[in-house]
């Protein structure tokens, strides 16, 4: 280990400004993975925003008894893709649509809205095929006259998040490849330069094992050092959006954060692995 | 397999590269312990695909080459590393490292090799008596002479104690003094019982001793003769 340290110490000694570039591409290769995180991130975080909107309203018969609504509502919210039930009394449902509608509050007269048990599903079970199965076991209750939930919207809903899990997977992963190439790229070139030192160490009897391990070291700080750096760049492009921009960006929180930067050390592993592997099967 | 080992053996050697076709046919010999042995012919004959096989470069074509009880075609790269830190491997060129000195490029063959730290000052001040460098160990391969640098090289292939050590053309690039004295180091070296296997070209050396010649042409093995003392020139 220790001659591990001092040799990827000596390679950056003998070409610092080859490490530099190293980390500056691995940095800004980064930095676009980062930056379509983001994009991401936000992108759903927006689409959470809209699905904690989702909601079942079961509507109740006028001469309900109230002790047995309250009671179905307790029975509703002990499922277990629900979260929340709510009664709300017909002069509740007035106040409300009133609120919600503002200037136009005068048309609702009393007694014209119906009483409800309001339905919020858990993370998860906000799909159409769960939102259906929650609305037609309530629709079952004895005292329910109608349930809505908004079909359409949330079928629309569901097929937008979808579209967008599959783009980000399948952006990300391509990002993802495009860094690990362009830092294997990177990392032949410190490979290239120490071409010489490979090929002596083959001929006295070096392993590959031996030989792989300093440039594995290498990317493995490269990696995080240019993690750093696209961590940094993102967190200024944030900062610009915000402050010129007027947008509030998602920005990555600790977790994330440890992650793509465990992330940029496995793609500086991988990269370097990568080339320092093809090196040596030349050899 | 006890044999085999601290020897060279090649049996029905041949070696074709896909572009410029066969470098080597169907070569048979061994070389024996301590034994000292030149390797002669024209440039292209096939001289170094004989060494690179020995030390496992290539891969033969057909036949089978037997290095210290190891067999071509049934070798990991593991055991072709292994096999290496029992050869000493000398070059024309030399192969130094440019940016360490004379004493930290041998250490550089012990410290791959994973020798234990505290043992190699001592194992290159050894070699470095040996070759004649002590005073250079200090040096830069750029501040030594062409004789010294390939010193140097000698000096790292035999630091890991070598039963044999592969030269290719160890003289090709020094002036006669120091073609001279490289060579007699070479011969005290297998005095003391290292075998020796050297390409080379100079005709001069190989006439004056009365080692045994493998002469090639065209790959193919022409003659391998040991002369006796009374052919040889008389100095």
């Amino acid at each position: 280990m220790r001659l591990t340290i001092r040799d990827a110490v000596l390679a950056v000694r003998k070409a610092p400004l080859l490490s530099a570039l190293g980390v500056t591409t691995i940095g800004f290769s980064l930095f676009a993975f980062a930056l379509f995180g983001l994009v991401a991130l936000n992108i759903r975080k927006a689409l959470e925003g809209v699905e904690e909107r989702v909601e079942i309203r079961a509507f109740i018969v006028d001469n309900a008894r109230v002790e047995s609504v309250a009671t179905a509502a307790n029975e509703i919210a002990r499922y277990n893709e629900v979260a929340k039930a709510t009664v709300v009394t017909a002069d509740e449902a007035l106040e409300r649509a009133r609120r919600e509608l503002g200037e136009f509050s005068d048309v609702f007269e009393a007694g014209v809205l119906p009483a409800s048990i309001d339905i919020r599903l858990k993370p998860g079970f906000r799909d159409p095929r769960n939102v259906a199965a929650v609305a037609s076991r309530v629709k079952t209750i004895e005292f329910v006259d109608d349930v809505r939930y908004g079909e359409e919207w949330i079928a629309q809903l569901y097929r937008l998040r979808n579209l967008a899990g599959v783009t980000s997977v399948v952006l990300g992963l391509a990002f993802a490849i495009v860094a690990v190439i362009i830092i294997g790229a990177t990392i032949r070139m410190t490979v290239m330069a120490r071409a010489r030192e490979i090929s002596i160490m083959k001929l006295v009897g070096a392993t590959d094992g031996f030989i792989r391990r300093p440039f594995l070291l290498d990317g493995l700080v490269k990696g995080v050092l240019g993690g750093l750096l696209a961590l940094a760049m993102s967190w200024a492009a944030a900062q610009v959006l915000e402050r010129y921009l007027h947008f509030h960006a998602v920005f990555f929180d600790q977790r994330m954060i440890v992650f793509g930067l465990i992330g940029g050390a496995l793609m500086g592993v991988l990269g370097s692995g990568y080339a320092v592997g093809r090196h040596l099967r030349q050899l | 397999m006890a044999d085999n080992l601290g020897m060279i053996a090649f049996f029905n050697v041949s070696k074709e590269y896909p572009r410029s076709g066969l470098a080597l046919r169907d070569a048979t010999f061994r070389l024996a312990k301590g034994e000292f042995a030149f390797l002669t012919g024209a440039s292209g004959a096939g001289k170094s695909t004989i060494l690179k096989l020995a030390y496992f470069d290539e891969a033969p074509t057909a036949g089978e080459v037997r290095v210290s009880g190891m067999t071509s075609g049934d070798m990991s790269r593991r055991d072709i590393a292994r096999v290496r830190r029992r050869l000493g491997i000398v070059f024309q060129d030399f192969r130094l490292l440019d940016d360490r000195t004379a004493e930290a490029n041998i250490a550089f063959a012990l410290e791959v090799t994973g020798v234990r730290h505290d043992q190699i000052a001592s194992r290159v001040n050894r070699v470095l008596n040996q070759v004649g460098l002590a005073s250079k160990a200090k040096a830069l391969p750029k501040e030594l002479s062409g004789g010294e640098q390939q010193r140097v090289a000698i000096a790292r292939a035999l630091v890991n104690d070598p039963f044999v050590l592969i030269a290719d053309e160890p003289t090709g690039n020094l002036d006669e003094k120091a073609t001279r004295s490289v060579f007699q180091l070479l011969r005290d070296i297998n005095a003391a019982g290292t075998a020796v296997l050297m390409a080379t070209h100079n005709l001069d050396l190989v006439r004056r001793t009365d080692y045994r010649r493998i002469e090639l042409d065209q790959g193919r093995i022409v003659s391998d003769t040991t002369p006796t003392r009374e052919a040889l020139p008389s100095a």
